[in-house]
């Protein structure tokens, strides 16, 4: 059935698509702004990890190190505006 | 195997008809003057006639979400709406007709809000003109009970996989007595074999229907519905030669023309106004009058080359409309005109609005309408025909 579906490449009959989708289509190509994971006075709260809409930052709590998947990361700053020790900045994205 | 002819109410016989087809999830919210239709299928279910599950919703909108659903799972769906509902509907119905579903559904046509009407218009169905919906126009209720097997039949076929609409002129045909041929069981299944889905949402195998696509696919993903539309013209014809094959009647096709051969006058029109129409061209060719008809039976997708060449010998046509595009002219109109146009045919088109809101038109109106696009004169704009100019208000308050 996967030769009917839709692809990277190809179109299928009703746009069906296999699972997987949000992993095949990068949504970090949205991206204006970036965060900087200064890793500085993180506290390790889990609290950017926990309210990312894409699931896509992850670390650890007891080493207090966090960082992003920036295929994912649309920059919507939700981790830098809950980080309770401001310890995220979004900086403009220049390629 | 003989059927038999019964007195039936439209909406009855629809709704046995349907059953015949064998849906088997049905979802409808009452509206008038559909209820009938849905309010009988749900009886059907209830007797035990009809193995279907008949889903009781909060909405139209839930209906169509529903028959949306199952017919992704592969199975047979059908609902019946109206008016306000069917515009509730149309969210959904783009995604149906997207995602290439062949739902069916019943269009009792009925004005739309506001002013609130319940009576017979055809603005409702052609609000969703351009969502790649298959639309069929009843004259009768044979047509409209028929035109059920062939809306299944065309939707389903894998050239087409699109949504299809009966169109039944609200309470002119729901709610009319006519004797009516039911489709006899065996015929009907014979006709219409169960539904074999291509692709269906199965647990085993998990997939997204009309899934996102990014702006180098989006484009090529929505034309390919107007490709299976204009494939559906041939579907259709060949499924209506089949139907009459089966049954021995001409309910389907694009188009009937009826005395219009050599009729210098053609009139344009779908619906039940035609049987009227049709009464009034019998009467002009009794006296000497070269007026003819031609009845739009699939008026989406537009049967381009059918109505051309039915077309191409008159001097002079009207379109006779129970719609109106506000702030621009008809809605069929422009598209006679945009046939004969890019034909090279300058025949003068005369397009008038004669009823909205259930407003009646006698035969004298049709005759009127003859006469005024056989008296040469050149119409500048559509015509809301008969509009009552002694009823209307100041209608700039204050001027």
């Amino acid at each position: 059935m996967t030769d009917k579906l839709l692809s990277m490449e190809k179109l299928s009959i009703g746009c069906v698509a296999p699972p997987g989708g949000s992993v095949v289509n990068k949504t970090g190509a949205w991206r204006t702004l970036i965060p900087v994971f200064k890793q500085e006075d993180c506290i390790g709260c889990r609290a950017c990890e926990l309210v990312c809409p894409e699931g896509c930052v992850f670390g650890n709590p007891k080493e207090k190190k966090f960082t992003f998947d920036p295929d994912y990361c649309k920059g919507c700053g939700m981790c830098a505006t809950e980080c309770p020790v401001d310890d995220i900045d979004m900086v403009r994205e220049e390629k | 195997m003989a059927e038999k002819q019964e007195i039936l109410e439209g909406a009855m016989a629809v709704a046995h008809a349907v059953a015949r087809c064998r849906p088997e999830v049905i979802a409808a919210y009452p509206i008038t003057p559909q209820t009938h239709i849905s309010e009988e299928l749900s009886q059907i279910v209830a007797d035990g006639e009809l193995d279907a599950e008949f889903v009781k919703v909060e909405s139209e909108f839930g209906a169509a979400s529903v028959i949306l659903g199952a017919s992704a799972t592969g199975a047979r769906a059908y609902t019946a709406t109206s008016s306000q509902g069917l515009l509730l509907m149309s969210e959904v119905l783009w995604n149906i007709a997207g995602m290439r579903l062949p739902v069916v559904l019943a269009c009792a046509n009925r004005s739309l809000s506001a002013p609130l009407s319940i009576w017979c218009d055809h603005q409702d169905a052609e609000a969703i003109r351009d969502c790649g919906i298959i639309q069929f126009y009843a004259e009768d209720n044979q047509e409209a009970c028929d035109q059920h097997l062939i809306a299944f039949k065309v939707a389903e076929d894998r050239r087409v996989l699109l949504p299809a609409m009966v169109n039944l002129d609200g309470f002119l045909l729901t709610h009319v007595f006519e004797p009516t041929i039911l489709p006899d069981q065996e015929l009907s299944d014979r006709y219409l074999p169960p539904y074999e889905a291509v692709l269906k949402l199965d647990v085993e195998n998990p997939a997204t229907f009309g899934a996102f696509t990014e702006p180098d696919k989006c484009m090529e993903g929505r034309w390919m519905i107007h490709d299976a539309c204009m494939r559906s013209i041939g579907v259709i014809e060949e499924m209506s030669a089949e139907f009459e094959k089966v049954f021995g009647r001409p309910s389907g096709g694009l188009i009937e023309e009826y005395q219009s051969d050599d009729a210098e006058t053609i009139l344009i029109a779908k619906g039940s106004l035609c049987g009227t129409i049709k009464d009034v061209v019998d009467d002009l060719r009794d006296a000497g009058h070269k007026v003819g008809l031609v009845r739009i039976k699939t008026y989406r997708p537009w049967p381009t080359a059918a109505v051309l060449k039915a077309l191409s010998g008159a001097k002079q046509i009207a379109v006779i409309e129970r719609g109106a595009s506000f702030g621009a002219g008809g809605i069929m109109t422009p598209e006679v005109k945009e046939t004969l146009y890019d034909a090279g045919l300058a025949i003068p088109v005369h397009g008038f609005c004669v009823q909205l809101g259930g407003r009646e038109v006698p035969p004298d109106g049709i005759r009127e309408i003859v006469e005024r696009a056989e008296s040469g004169e050149k119409q500048k704009v559509y015509e809301y025909f008969r509009l009552r100019k002694e009823i209307l208000p100041e209608l700039v308050p204050g001027a």
